[in-house]
């Protein structure tokens, strides 16, 4: 088993966090994985996003040329990733911030608010975490318990106050990813949370 | 070298323990071998010689090493004070020098010498400053008077086109990392004893890691310059300290440590 | 997809940056001084060290030019200390000089290059394009460097112990070669760090204390036949090492049609893509040199002997490719597939290159 996942959105959307809990999950499962950032000058304010690969045999690239999955929470990423997905690949789509609906028909799309969710949970911040409660809920890639405990691991000492916040973020996306009913828009498969 | 003697004479000249019993390379008249031997006979004064690891340069002094009874490691060009921030930032005992020309250090080696001064680094540098690349045969350093000729300045160095004089220690003594800066000169007897105590106070100030020390010292090149040995002392003297004043620039330990 | 029950079969490794592992690891090798610049994509190396070096009680530098730092290393290193730099492809052009003044004088030390595009500024993109730099001699003379290319994060991490020893027991500065990829990727490591035993020297300035003659450590031999000698004897260790040192692995080579040659992080692509060529019956095999210089020559023919051809695969418009031939000497079709300028070859490319020499 080999999934690659890309996580894009605005550089301050915590982009490159989320992709490292979902990689210190898959470490915490003892799986192997790879993490890959875009780096430079994208860092500072434009679209970031970064490759995450979960593996149970040694990884090639760490670059992925179909994912099969993405998480985009802001336009930019939606128009550079969603050609990059394999066939049957899922995309998690921030729709508070993407009005657009992803036009591949061979892929599953799971539009889910977000930045909203995020906000009813506390904080705008929290979006990353949402959108990864939703991949998860569709594609187990690592377990629920294991983003739990690398949220431990990587919020600790003076971030530890985080960890409530982040984890209870992350259960909501779940939630909201688990309850979406499936629907068919022009032959696009669609999981609509709220709409 | 000890010499034994067994009447009642005194010795009152004779090599200094801390240089090797070799003769030199340098053209005859030079100034290096006064300055050679004045930092000699301090390593011994100050019983420095075994804890010494000197850093030299490239130039006219890039054999340095065969002259003094010291470690000695040599350096690109300009570099020797990055070399010499690595030895004593892992040697922080020793007692640690570069022995650097006015192309090494005033023109290819500014960033090394300007940061090593910044940085405060607890090394000395010896700069002995000839106005030409020596070496090489005689061209333009960044320090040659407006007017001289050298091979690369063939007409005199001209301010349009090549600029000006660089009066470098004066801008390193503007460094705080900078302990002490000053100039001497070796072109009078006078002179060479002043240059020697210019030296001891900068060793002294790496002995008590004070910061950067830098003493330059004015020195001739008789045939670089075409000059016999007293003419191009006398030049030294008449003409050169006239660009390049003597004295102690600063000496912020003297002043005080809130001056740094 | 349940692999909790794996959790006690790894227990201890760690998610570590290419940049931070290769620092930590240089740190847990011994390393007592290390002098560096700020450059994209490698800046993690010196900020790591900024903080554990004093941590340490070390010497941390951030010299004032590439310059600075490969000079403060000569210096340093000169007294016997373990020391490393790191820098990126420009400031790695800057550091050619020290490289030459330390391959002359014999002075071990580490240096990184996490590789970026070039020429000039270039990109910040991942990139092998200093292999020609790396592998033929860096700076003026007449010299080689060991050259060590780790393909993951965990072997860099074994490598940092390695290539200090080497430069050691060789007296030789000794070039780490990663790349961007290398350098900000994130993956499992296990801190299995090693330090290697000091060797007794005799060589390095640490003042005479009144009790020994004086040392000098320098390239300089003015006398032409003075100079020959010293090169003759570095031409001597330089066999030696080439005779001693090479490494280089194999993948799935046995029973492989076409030989995949790629190093890095090429090699980690042309594994994927040989996954996929076998699940469609293309025999892909891979060899990967680690140690770039010396070149595993004698090995790599070996390896490929009957095989149908050769496919190089480089970040980079085709520099080890160059080696490769050497090696093969018209024995074998030797193909090239590169990407330049921080743009990374996909594993389809690669797979389709390699399906182009077996197609009919």
């Amino acid at each position: 088993m080999q999934h690659g996942t890309i996580v894009a959105g605005f550089g301050g959307q915590g982009i490159l966090f989320c992709g490292h809990v979902l990689a210190q999950a898959a470490l915490i499962e003892g799986r192997e994985v790879s993490w890959m950032p875009s780096y430079g000058p994208e860092m500072r304010g434009g679209t970031a996003y970064c490759t995450v690969i979960v593996s149970d045999r040694p990884i090639g690239s760490p670059m992925v040329d179909a994912a099969d999955s993405a998480i985009v929470l802001n336009p930019p990423s939606l128009a550079k990733f969603e050609p990059v997905i394999a066939r049957g690949g899922l995309i998690v789509v921030n729709s508070s911030l993407v009005e657009a609906i992803p036009a591949r028909t061979d892929i599953e799309s799971l539009l889910l608010p977000c930045t909203q969710i995020a906000r009813e949970a506390g904080d705008d911040l929290l979006v990353s975490m949402v959108a990864l409660g939703g991949l998860i809920a569709r594609r187990p890639i690592v377990g629920q318990d294991s983003v739990h405990a690398a949220l431990r691991d990587l919020l600790s000492g003076k971030k530890a106050h985080l960890i409530e916040a982040d984890s209870a973020a992350f259960e909501r996306g779940y939630a909201a990813g688990m309850r979406g009913s499936t629907q068919e828009l022009d032959n696009r498969v669609l999981v609509d949370v709220w709409r | 070298m000890t010499v034994q003697l067994t009447d009642n004479r005194r010795v009152i000249y004779r090599r200094p323990d801390a240089l090797q019993d070799k003769s030199t390379h340098y053209c005859p008249g030079c100034g290096h071998g006064i300055v050679h031997r004045l930092v000699a006979e301090l390593f011994d004064e100050m019983k420095l010689t075994g804890r010494t690891i000197g850093v030299g340069s490239v130039g006219c002094s890039v054999f340095a090493y065969e002259y003094f009874k010291t470690d000695f490691v040599e350096s690109p060009h300009g570099r020797a004070p990055a070399v010499a921030t690595g030895v004593r930032r892992v040697q922080p005992d020793k007692f640690v020098f570069t022995y650097q020309g006015d192309g090494d250090l005033a023109a290819i080696g500014t960033a090394e010498i300007v940061h090593a001064a910044a940085r405060g680094e607890n090394i000395t540098a010896i700069f002995v400053n000839n106005g030409i690349y020596g070496m090489t045969g005689g061209q333009m350093a960044p320090t040659t008077l407006l007017g001289q000729k050298t091979t690369s300045s063939p007409l005199g160095r001209d301010p349009v086109l090549a600029g000006y004089p660089v009066p470098i220690t004066e801008m390193l003594a503007l460094v705080p990392g900078t302990a002490y800066a000053a100039r001497g000169s070796v072109a009078t007897p006078q002179l060479v004893g002043r240059a020697k105590s210019l030296l001891k106070r900068a060793f002294e100030l790496q002995e008590a890691k004070a910061g950067f020390t830098i003493v330059e010292i004015l020195s001739n090149c008789p045939v670089g310059w075409g000059m016999t040995a007293p003419a191009s002392m006398e030049h030294v003297e008449k003409d050169v300290i006239g660009t390049y004043p003597l004295g102690v620039l600063v000496d912020r330990a003297k002043a005080g440590p809130e001056s740094k | 997809m349940s692999a909790m029950a794996t959790t006690q079969l790894a227990p201890k490794r760690v998610l570590m940056k290419g940049n931070e592992a290769m620092a930590e690891a240089a740190i847990q090798a011994g390393c007592d001084a290390y002098f560096g610049y700020p450059i994209t994509p490698q800046a993690e190396i010196l900020e790591l060290m900024a903080r554990r070096m004093p941590e340490e009680g070390r010497v941390f530098i951030q010299a004032e030019s590439e310059l600075g730092a490969i000079n403060m290393a000569l210096g340093a290193a000169a007294t016997g200390a373990r020391v490393l730099v790191s820098s990126s492809s420009p400031g790695i052009s800057l550091m050619a000089e020290g490289m030459s003044y330390m391959a002359g004088s014999e002075v071990p030390m580490v240096l990184i290059n996490v590789m970026r595009g070039g020429p000039g500024l270039g990109s910040i993109g991942p990139s092998q394009s200093d292999y020609f730099q790396a592998v033929k001699g860096h700076g003026h003379g007449d010299y080689k460097v060991p050259v060590l290319a780790p393909a993951s994060i965990a072997e860099a991490v074994a490598l940092m112990a390695d290539a200090f020893e080497l430069a050691e027991r060789y007296r030789t500065p000794v070039i780490v070669l990663a790349d961007g990829t290398l350098g900000q990727a994130m993956e499992p490591v296990s801190p299995a760090y090693r330090d290697p035993a000091r060797l007794q020297t005799d060589w390095n300035l640490t003042s005479t204390n009144g009790e020994r003659e004086p040392r000098v450590v320098r390239s300089l031999h003015l006398r032409p036949e003075e100079l020959q000698e010293h090169n003759t004897h570095l031409q001597a260790k330089f066999a030696q090492i080439a005779e001693r040192e090479v490494r280089f692995a194999t993948e799935r080579i046995e029973d492989a049609d076409i030989v995949i040659v790629a190093y890095g992080t090429a090699a980690r692509i042309a594994r994927t893509a040989m996954e996929r060529g076998r699940s469609k019956g293309l025999r892909i095999g891979i060899f990967r040199p680690i140690t770039l210089w010396p070149f595993p020559t004698a090995e790599l023919v070996a390896a490929t002997e009957g095989k149908r051809g050769i496919l190089t695969v480089e970040l980079s418009s085709g520099q080890m490719v160059e080696d490769v031939r050497l090696a093969i000497e018209g024995r074998l079709p030797v193909h090239f597939l590169g990407r330049q300028g921080g743009v990374l070859p996909s594993p389809n490319e690669v797979l389709e290159a390699c399906r182009k020499m077996v197609a009919p």
